[in-house]
C-alpha cells in the first residue's frame, strides 16, 4: 500500500509527524485569523520556503495542488463574473486557502503514512477516559490498510464478471454480490480473531503473539506505506 | 462496546469505499456521465451496518485518507483535500453514514427499499451536504446560499446514487446474510 509519502534526504522530512500537523493547525488558525491577504503572502511564503527546504520535485507538487487549485480558481471565476463586487476579498480569501492547501500537501508528502497513523492512535489515547479505546482503532487501521488491495481486487472481479454476463451497467448485478462477498470475509475474519484469543474487552494492544496475523504489531511485515 | 465482530465489519467497509474509489467509474445506461462510487458507499455502510459501525467506518476511512493514502475517487488524499473545497464533504462521510444507519435502526429495518431511499437520501446526502457546503462556502470565500445553488447541480447524480444504495441494501437484506445490528 503505497502512501503519497515522496521521500527526500531533509530537515522537513526528519520532523516529527506530531510537530507537522500541530505547525499546519497553528498555521491554519493564524492565517484564518489575520485579515485575508496577508494570511495568503504569510502561509504561500512559508509554503514556498519548506518546499525548498523539502527538496521536493515542484512538478509533484503541482500535481498535488491542481485538482483544489482548479476548483478554487473555478468557483472564483463565477463569482467574480456574477457577483462583480467584492471580487479582490474573494480573491484573497481564495488565496488563503490555495496557500493551505499547498501546506496541508507538503505535510502529506513529506510524512509517512505510518508515522501518521501512529500520530492519530497518540491523538486517540487522550480521549481514553471518553471510552475510546486506542488499541481497538490501531487494530481497525491495520485491518483496513491490510484489505484495501483485497477489496480493490473485488470490486474489478465482480466487474470483470458482470461483463463477461453482459450485465455490466446493471448496479444490483454488482453490489449484491459484493456485499455479500464481504459480509461472508467478515465471518471468517471474525472466526479468526476469535481462534487468536482476541479479546475485544481487554484493554491492552491485541497481537503480542508472534503468530499473530492481523495484529496491529504485525505492522512490519507488511510493504512500507 | 464493540464485539470483535463490529471490529471487523467497519474496518471491512472502510476498505470497502477505498476499493470503490479505486474503481474506474461506473457507466449507468441513462446517464452520461459516469458515477463515481465512493460516496455511495456512505450510503450502503450505514443502510447496511447500522450507525455505530457505519460511522465508524466512514471514520476510519477519513482517518487514512487525512494520513495520506490516495484513497480518494482519482487517486487523491492527504490533508490538503481535507483542507480544500470538498474537504468538508469527506469530513461529513462519517456523519452521513452515522445518520444513515440511526435513521435505518428506526424507520427502514426490513427490506423496502423506498424507505431504504429516505434513509439514505437523508443522511448520505442531506446530512453530507450540511457538512460540506458550509465549508465550501468558507474555503472559496462565496456566500453560503450561492454555494448551496452551486451544489444543486450534484443533487440529480446523489439521489440516482441513494437510489443504488436503496436497491442493493434491500437484496443483501433480502438475501439474510446481514449480521444483526445487536449480534
Amino acid at each position: 500500500m503505497l502512501g503519497l509519502y515522496l521521500h527526500r534526504d531533509s530537515p522537513i522530512h526528519r520532523l516529527g509527524a506530531g510537530v507537522k500537523m500541530g505547525g499546519l493547525l497553528a498555521a491554519t488558525l493564524l492565517v484564518l485569523a489575520l485579515p485575508g491577504a496577508v494570511g495568503a503572502l504569510g502561509a504561500g511564503l512559508s509554503g514556498l520556503f519548506a518546499l525548498w527546504l523539502a527538496k521536493l520535485p515542484l512538478g509533484r507538487v503541482l500535481r498535488e495542488l491542481r485538482a483544489p487549485v482548479l476548483m478554487l480558481g473555478l468557483l472564483f471565476g463565477v463569482q467574480a463574473l456574477v457577483a462583480g463586487t467584492g471580487w479582490a476579498d474573494t480573491l484573497a480569501a481564495v488565496a488563503r486557502f490555495a496557500a493551505l492547501i499547498l501546506l496541508a500537501t507538503l505535510v502529506t508528502l513529506t510524512t509517512k503514512v505510518a508515522a501518521m497513523v501512529d500520530l492519530f492512535e497518540r491523538v486517540f489515547a487522550i480521549l481514553r477516559p471518553l471510552g475510546v479505546n486506542p488499541a481497538k482503532l490501531a487494530l481497525m487501521l491495520a485491518l483496513t490498510i491490510r484489505f484495501i488491495p483485497l477489496l480493490a481486487e473485488q470490486v474489478r472481479e465482480v466487474r470483470m464478471a458482470q461483463q463477461a454476463r453482459g450485465v455490466e451497467r446493471s448496479i444490483a448485478a454488482l453490489f449484491v454480490p459484493l456485499l455479500v462477498k464481504i459480509l461472508r470475509l467478515a465471518d471468517d475474519l471474525t472466526a479468526a480473531l476469535d481462534a487468536r484469543g482476541y479479546d475485544p474487552t481487554d484493554d491492552a494492544r491485541p497481537g503480542t503473539s508472534p503468530n499473530d496475523a492481523v495484529g496491529p504489531n504485525n505492522k512490519e511485515a507488511q510493504p512500507p506505506c | 462496546m464493540l464485539t470483535t465482530r463490529d471490529l471487523v465489519l467497519s474496518a471491512l467497509f472502510a476498505a470497502l469505499v477505498a476499493g470503490l474509489g479505486m474503481a474506474p467509474p461506473i457507466p449507468l445506461g441513462f446517464l452520461p456521465v459516469p458515477i463515481t462510487a465512493q460516496s455511495l458507499g456512505v450510503m450502503l455502510a450505514g443502510a447496511l451496518l447500522g450507525a455505530k459501525r457505519g460511522g465508524l467506518a466512514l471514520l476510519l476511512f477519513v482517518l487514512l485518507v487525512a494520513a495520506g493514502l490516495p484513497l480518494l475517487a482519482g487517486g487523491r488524499g492527504g490533508i490538503g483535500v481535507i483542507l480544500g473545497p470538498s474537504g468538508g464533504f469527506i469530513l461529513a462521510f462519517p456523519v452521513g453514514a452515522f445518520v444513515t444507519g440511526l435513521l435505518a435502526e428506526r424507520f427502514a429495518t426490513g427490506a423496502n427499499p423506498l424507505r431504504l431511499f429516505a434513509v439514505c437520501v437523508a443522511g448520505g446526502i442531506l446530512a453530507v451536504y450540511a457538512g460540506g457546503i458550509p465549508w465550501l462556502s468558507v474555503v472559496a470565500g462565496m456566500p453560503l446560499e450561492k454555494a448551496v445553488t452551486a451544489m444543486v447541480a450534484f443533487i440529480p447524480g446523489d439521489l440516482i446514487k441513494a437510489g443504488v444504495a436503496a436497491a442493493a441494501a434491500a437484496a443483501v437484506r433480502r438475501a439474510g446474510v446481514l449480521p444483526t445490528a445487536h449480534a
